[in-house]
């Protein structure tokens, strides 16, 4: 399955996943991810046809909060760990031009 | 002949559920309050942090699901919807997409074309987003959490509107539907109500649909009509040109009546969802649903069926007393209170509506209670007033909610039932207006008018104006 | 008196008995993490000032009668996962360098509660991911039996702290084997119990529906009676399991006659080093010597465990460290245009290699067009796994297994050939799989000194028999202390 992980692949999941690679960790991060889908691809060999996917290990259901309000004003301790903080909100790049 | 296109329209609906807490924690959805006054750990993403999800949610949901007639998926999960952006602390937004809570279900409108069904694609709960306040001074963002984890259905509709008429009556249904059941205000301009726009337009007669845009930002059925029929000249535009439609997001811009698309090559639109591992899957059992179903009020159609069976009025009266829920509310409360659905009608119908129109206010902020009115109604029914005094007093009451039987005593607003003192007031009106006198004689009826009202300015409004008519036309007789 | 050489059950009797003060307990944990520290590096953070608060605290409470757990007073190191109020937690990564959480996870609010004292944050591979605990930012943890080699992972620091002495017990977090591999590489013992007993409410997650926390200590007794202790029913956990019984310690018989322990042929394979597969059967024969009814059997899959787990260890993981994105708290890049440039910048500085490639995995399986080939394979993979589980658990009360296929390996080993590093997962992801309990005992030394590790699993809810089964073994041997706690620091190759 070599040459699976083109480029653009690496290019697009870095979009996805937020990361920014150099050069040199693109090469990196293509051979693993390479090394690594022929690894999983392993799975291909086992016939799972009519297995239902299994998210949930045990069959728990209906997990239930009652609708109370017990939370107190919450904001100094949220916003202890901010980089960036003004005004009570969190501080970020603009996101509208 | 030019050609002739057809706008397919499909709506996306988010309304926000009238719980007390968030969908995933405790904290209130209480709107306004400092900026993230209303927040935890859970609803701002911190590391280890949890979701348990809001019991009432699930029943909003399925009451709504009942009352647009679709089907309850019994089982049903939350999966994660991943993307990166400032509102949604986590990154991901927990949603519904593999098994949403209700499908298939449909709700009938109408227009001046007639009845019509739109089907309901699927109902899905999920969690709003924080609020994104832009800083001009500093030229960043601030993020305000207090409404991220606050409970929505986003109900997806089939694309079955063909017109903005459609659309308004549309959504006008659903927010009847969802208010009569009490899940939501479902205000547009406050966004508890939000619609985005799938709109595609066709030749007339083709089978397959055009390309589609989706169109966001829309906070009033004025700017719905406007974006509707912006872009469907846009698309038609760039047909005719032989251009090609992008199947992009637009932001509707309503003081510039134009749309954007929301484009960013950072913007993979590739959400990856995939099952919520920290919620455990939901069953909603038949008895649970029997129960919601049990527990659902009346909705607008029963009410307005109800209304003509039980209620002397017309329909144009009930289709407008059962517009809001709030409305009708207030009118049965009243009538409980003093049994005069007629009387309780023309209060809401002309007075209430021209100060809520004078207030531009929707029947929904209506504030004051039954009991006043019902006591007001008294008041006129018993001659303690007289109907110029009884509209000032509702003034009073619909802006302060007060109590009109002590409002009147401490105004000295009752009407005057001293006789002999109505005859003098009277003689001295005609002694005092002449030229009057001589219209009336000469056939101008009209000149009455103003002698009665010259009176009840003399009684500062506290008398029966008949009784005034009544003894003026005795005078002036006698005069003769 | 050595009290850290004591088991946590000895050092808090002698507190409750008034024999030793709080304060002499915390003395020789600091004394102790002062002399092998620097050899070592178990620890993240180490806390004294509000340590020797909470000492004093909980001394009143004792002398009081108000305090009576045996785990009063007993010094207990955390792993940096597991969020602890005031205590900045940092999972080992530079993201979340500064990072104080404004709560405690609800397993060491349990510990807090019963007395027991933190005294620090102990190292781990960077969010968990790893089986050596050399991707910390912090820096690596050494094996305390030769410092040439790993301690394992990612609950490494965890292990190392009980092993070098440095503390009582521990707490670690299992997600694919990270406190049964690393018990086994440091020569103690270590539970991850069925999933959904301990709340994972403040264990900043890596894979949600793998991730259990479990204690590390030196024999059988303290893991029982520390399991007791931090498992709960938590309403904050919707995955948190209400169980007939938390009495883990009516478990501590020394008996297993008539019990059925299985031994899986697919187990011991070419990929099992000899020294180790030795060990473990001689396990085999000790327990059938006391009554066992010892048989082998095909447990099948075994190949396929580990690149399921991958797939959705990485798939749950892309998706949980998406919220490090300098926003809320954490690291943020200094330099950055623009919102997705800070996004990216802060995210690709403050993680490690390790972590990125996980992350990158796990968002590609995951997207457009490979979920269901990926994702939804591996979950159909999860579901035959524990099928033969159920299978197995119905000839047998208890599974024998090793903990790793070989021992721990030298420093820098395993780093640059990271497949061969998830192989070494072999006996212990199945487990996180299929939701089941697992604990690791020591059985004895390689030629190396190096220590060897027995698993035994159990079906759901069935720690009892594991714990059983375990104890008993335990009752054949003496525990061997890691040669550092003997000759002190600076020890070497």
């Amino acid at each position: 399955m070599a040459g699976q992980i083109t480029d653009e692949i690496i290019e697009y999941v870095g979009i996805l996943a937020k990361l920014e690679l150099s050069e040199e960790e693109k090469e990196q991060a293509k051979q693993d991810m390479e090394k690594m889908l022929d690894y999983i691809g392993q799975l291909n060999t086992l016939d799972t046809e009519g297995v239902e996917p299994m998210s949930h290990v045990f069959p728990i259901q209906n997990v239930f909060r009652e609708d109370i309000v017990t939370n107190p004003d919450g904001s100094e301790e949220i916003l202890s760990n901010a980089p960036a903080k003004k005004d009570r909100s969190f501080m970020v790049p603009k996101t509208v031009e | 002949m030019s050609k002739q296109y057809e706008t397919v329209i499909g709506l996306e609906v988010h309304v926000e559920l009238a719980t007390k807490t968030k969908i995933f924690c405790s904290c209130s959805t209480e709107f306004g309050g400092l900026p993230n006054a209303h927040t935890c750990p859970v609803c701002t993403g911190m590391p280890g942090s949890l979701p348990v999800l809001n019991k009432k949610v699930v029943e909003y949901a399925v009451a709504v699901g009942l009352a647009t007639n679709c089907t309850i998926n019994q089982y049903c999960k939350f999966d994660r919807k991943n993307y990166f952006y400032p509102d949604n602390p986590q990154n991901y937004q927990i949603s519904q997409l593999y098994l949403p809570i209700c499908q298939n279900g449909s709700i009938e409108i109408e227009t001046t074309l007639g009845k019509k069904k739109i089907g309901i694609h699927e109902i899905h709960m999920e969690e709003d987003a924080g609020k994104l306040i832009h800083d001009e001074w500093e030229d960043c963002s601030l993020v305000d959490f207090n409404r991220s984890g606050v409970p929505l259905i986003e109900i997806v509709s089939e694309p079955d509107m063909r017109s903005a008429e459609e659309v308004i009556a549309y959504l006008d249904k659903l927010r009847l539907i969802i208010q009569y059941l009490g899940a939501s205000d479902c205000k547009l301009q406050e966004g508890s109500m939000r619609a985005d726009i799938n709109l595609s337009v066709r030749e007339i007669g083709t089978e397959k649909y055009g390309t589609r845009t989706e169109m966001k930002n829309l906070n009033s059925f004025k700017a719905i009509t406007r974006a509707i029929e912006g872009e469907r000249a846009r698309q038609i535009e760039l047909i005719e040109e032989g251009k090609a439609v992008v199947q992009e997001t637009r932001r509707w811009d309503d003081n510039k009546e134009y749309s954007y698309a929301m484009r960013s090559k950072e913007d993979a639109k590739d959400y990856r969802y995939f099952p919520e591992p920290d919620l455990a899957p939901i069953d909603i059992s038949n008895e649970w649903i029997q129960q919601i179903k049990e527990k659902q009020p009346e909705l607008r159609d029963e009410k307005r069926l109800r209304y003509q069976k039980e209620y002397d009025i017309p329909e144009y009266d009930i289709n407008i007393l059962t517009s809001s829920k709030k409305l009708a509310d207030i009118f049965e409360n009243t009538i409980a209170l003093c049994q005069k659905p007629k009387e309780v009608s023309n209060w809401l119908m002309v007075e209430t509506m021209r100060l809520l129109k004078e207030e531009e206010k929707d029947p929904e902020d209506i504030s004051f209670s039954p009991i006043n009115l019902s006591k007001l109604i008294k008041l006129i029914e018993t001659g303690v007033i007289n109907r110029t005094v009884a509209k000032e007093v509702f003034e009073v009451i619909f802006r302060e909610d007060i109590d009109p039987e002590t409002y009147v005593e401490e105004n000295g607003l009752k009407t005057v039932n001293d006789e002999g003192m109505l005859y003098r007031v009277v003689e001295e009106i005609i002694k005092a207006n002449p030229q009057s006198v001589n219209d009336y004689y000469s056939g101008k009826t009209k000149a009455l008018g103003f002698l009665v009202g010259q009176t009840m300015k003399q009684m500062k409004g506290k008398v029966d104006p008949g009784k005034v008519n009544k003894i003026l036309l005795e005078l002036l007789g006698r005069e003769e | 008196m050595e009290l850290m050489g004591l088991t946590a059950v000895e050092l808090g009797k002698k507190i409750q008995a008034g024999e030793v003060k709080v304060k002499e307990a915390l003395d020789a944990a600091y004394k102790q993490i002062e002399k092998v520290e620097g050899t070592i590096h178990s620890f993240v953070t180490i806390e004294k000032e509000e340590a020797y608060q909470c000492a004093n605290k909980v001394q009143q409470l004792i002398d009081t009668k108000k305090l009576t757990s045996i785990l009063s007073g007993v010094p207990v190191a955390i792993k940096d996962n597991m969020c602890t109020k005031g205590l900045r937690t940092t999972c080992s990564s530079k993201i979340l360098e500064n990072f104080v959480p404004s709560y405690t996870a609800e397993a060491v609010k349990n510990l807090e509660k019963a007395g027991a004292i933190i005294i620090g944050k102990t190292n781990m591979d960077e969010f968990a991911m790893g089986s050596t605990t050399e991707t910390s930012f912090y820096g690596i943890t050494k094996n305390p039996w030769n410092t040439a080699h790993v301690p394992g992972g990612s609950s490494g620091g965890s292990c190392t702290a009980v092993a070098a002495e440095e503390c009582s017990f521990a707490l670690g977090s299992d997600t694919g084997g990270s406190i049964r591999q690393p018990s086994s590489f440091c020569g103690v013992t270590g539970i991850k119990p069925t999933y959904g007993t301990i709340s994972r409410y403040g264990l900043i997650a890596y894979g949600s529906s793998l991730d259990q926390i479990g204690p590390i200590a030196k024999d059988v007794t303290d893991c029982a009676v520390i399991l007791e202790t931090i498992s709960s029913y938590d309403p904050k956990d919707s995955t948190s399991i209400k169980r007939e019984s938390y009495h883990f310690t009516s478990a501590l018989k020394d008996s297993v006659k008539g019990m059925r322990i299985g031994i899986p042929r697919d187990y011991f394979t070419d990929g099992l080093e000899e020294e180790v597969k030795e060990s473990i059967l001689q396990v085999a024969d000790i327990l059938k010597e006391k009554g066992a009814i010892v048989e082998e059997f095909d447990l099948s899959l075994v190949e396929y465990a580990i690149p399921a787990y991958y797939i959705i260890a990485s798939a749950e993981a892309s998706s949980n460290l998406a919220r490090f994105d300098g926003v809320k708290y954490g690291y943020r890049t200094k330099e950055y245009e623009g919102l997705h440039n800070m996004y990216k910048k802060t995210r690709s500085e403050g993680f490690g290699a390790e972590v990125k490639r996980r992350i990158m995995l796990g968002s590609f399986v995951l997207s457009s067009g490979y979920y269901d080939a990926y994702y939804l394979k591996a979950l159909r993979t999860k579901a035959l796994i524990k099928q033969a589980f159920d299978k197995a658990f119905q000839s047998f009360d208890v599974i024998l297994a090793p903990a790793s296929p070989t021992t721990a390996p030298l420093i820098g080993e395993s780093l640059n050939d990271p497949i061969k590093m998830y192989l070494g997962d072999i006996y212990t992801v199945a487990v996180n799989l299929a939701g089941l309990p697992g604990i690791t005992v020591p059985c004895g030394l390689d030629k190396k000194g190096l220590p060897i590790g027995v698993q035994f699993l159990g079906d759901c809810f069935m720690e009892e028999k594991i714990i059983r089964a375990a104890y008993t073994f335990e009752q054949t041997k003496k525990y061997i202390r890691c040669p550092i706690c003997e000759k002190g620091g600076n020890q070497h190759e």
